[in-house]
């Protein structure tokens, strides 16, 4: 039985079979319709995430599953004072597989060590989002046909966003990767994820503060909001919020071919007119999430198609 | 100062001035009825001062806790009076109820029955460091 907690839980090789597990059920999702005909996915979300937990959802019900589950800490046992651990044991005699969001940085982990049955860690907190940067690399990979040898620069919040740690993790491991970290002083990418991740693969990368200084030499472009629950201080949220906007002029400079990604939800840091630029593909990133959640339940559920 | 020589135990010897009684500790040797010496601020060459323990009887001894607190300790096994081996130590892979998280956000420091786990980690400038599984923060020590 396999859990994906980390994205580094899974191999390149399974990463690359995901991505083309998920491409084929967008050409033929009829073959897959019936999949997991007779299967429960229990989406246990101690904190909301619409999102997620409905591209989830959507997921299991176009493999012709069925969902259980709850969407908020205060639905369920927990608000009893029940752990973690006998949450998911329960939940194994209910479930053949459990996507589990929660505030708490580990808690998925901790689920891992005592289910029945896969747990998918679907966010813990700002630690990990490995179903999200599945998302991101299978919409690389459409937009591009392949993960290797391009530019790819994150821009906002680089401190605390755990889509950007999972990501340039999972790029670390492809050939040919130039990172651009473009942030404020005080949101920097930290130093863990440069001495563990790219300094030991001598991985090319660069620091700076200017996203239109930047903006000709990127392939992809990585969006992210800056997120005010993770500051102390409402002065310093909003100094900092509006560090980056990215407009239809500062795009101008871009290459034709480059590509915008964002993990949603946005606040400002995309103006709305930039969404019909044929370069935006966030929304497309929200299709493809489900796609690629189809295809990692197939896999930890050991279902052939 | 006079400390019998041991006929069955253990001499951990190398230890870092200052860090027997955390050894100490983490052993729990206060739980145990033979005798046990505690050697304080011992001249040596290679160390200048160090520390040394002998425990009087075979004891399961838990080298996970005695490398993480410090590699560089040699555990002499003694038998019948004589030296038998002596085993070197290093850095365990995974260490389990020994050090806690201390990361607010971690799981481990609102749900306290879960096993504290650590997870040896390399750094690119040689170091080595412990990692929390759960949330993955570095310890200090």
């Amino acid at each position: 039985m396999r859990h994906l907690i980390d994205i580094t839980d899974l191999s390149v090789q399974e990463i690359d079979e995901l991505i083309a597990t998920a491409e084929d059920i967008m050409e033929h999702p009829d073959k897959y319709a019936e999949a997991c005909h007779g299967k429960k996915l229990a989406t246990l979300f101690f904190e909301p995430s619409t999102r997620t937990r409905l591209s989830f959802e959507a997921a299991m019900l176009d493999l012709g599953g069925k969902t259980l589950g709850f969407s908020d800490a205060a639905t369920s046992s927990a608000s009893k004072g029940e752990t973690v651990g006998d949450t998911v044991q329960v939940i194994s005699c209910y479930a053949d597989i459990i996507a589990m969001r929660h505030p708490k940085e580990g808690a998925p982990y901790a689920a891992a060590q005592v289910a029945r049955v896969p747990v998918i860690n679907a966010g813990d907190g700002g630690h990990n989002h490995p179903t999200q940067t599945l998302t991101d690399l299978l919409t690389i990979h459409r937009e591009r046909g392949s993960l290797e040898n391009f530019t790819i620069g994150f821009c906002g919040d680089l401190k605390f966003g755990r889509t950007v740690h999972s990501l340039v993790s999972a790029l670390s491991r492809y050939q040919g990767i130039r990172f651009v970290f473009i942030s404020p002083p005080e949101l920097r990418i930290p130093d863990y994820v440069k001495e563990n991740t790219l300094d030991p693969l001598g991985l090319p990368y660069e620091e700076v503060e200017s996203m239109e200084e930047s903006m000709p030499q990127l392939d992809i472009l990585y969006m992210t909001r800056v997120q005010k629950e993770r500051f102390f201080n409402e002065a310093d949220y909003l100094r900092l919020r509006d560090t980056y906007i990215l407009d239809p002029a500062k795009l101008q400079t871009a290459k034709p071919e480059m590509r915008i990604l964002h993990p949603l939800p946005r606040v400002n840091e995309i103006t709305v007119s930039v969404d019909k630029d044929p370069r935006a593909c966030y929304f497309k990133q929200v299709a493809n999430g489900k796609f690629v959640r189809m295809a990692l339940i197939l896999k930890l559920l050991e279902v052939r198609v | 100062m006079n400390i019998d020589s041991i006929r069955n135990g253990y001499v951990l010897d190398h230890i870092k001035a200052g860090r027997s009684m955390d050894i100490y500790r983490y052993l729990k040797l206060n739980d145990l009825d033979c005798s046990v010496a505690i050697i304080k601020n011992v001249k040596s060459n290679k160390m200048g001062r160090k520390d040394i323990i002998k425990i009087d009887a075979l004891i399961d001894l838990d080298l996970t806790v005695l490398g993480y607190i410090d590699p560089g300790i040699t555990i002499n096994i003694i038998r019948d009076g004589e030296l038998l081996e002596k085993k070197p130590l290093e850095l365990p892979k995974k260490i389990v109820n020994i050090i806690h998280c201390k990361n607010p956000r971690c799981i481990t420091t609102s749900e306290s029955q879960l096993d504290s786990i650590f997870l040896l980690s390399h750094k690119a400038n040689g170091k080595r460091t412990y990692r929390c599984a759960y949330c993955d923060t570095e310890h200090q020590r």
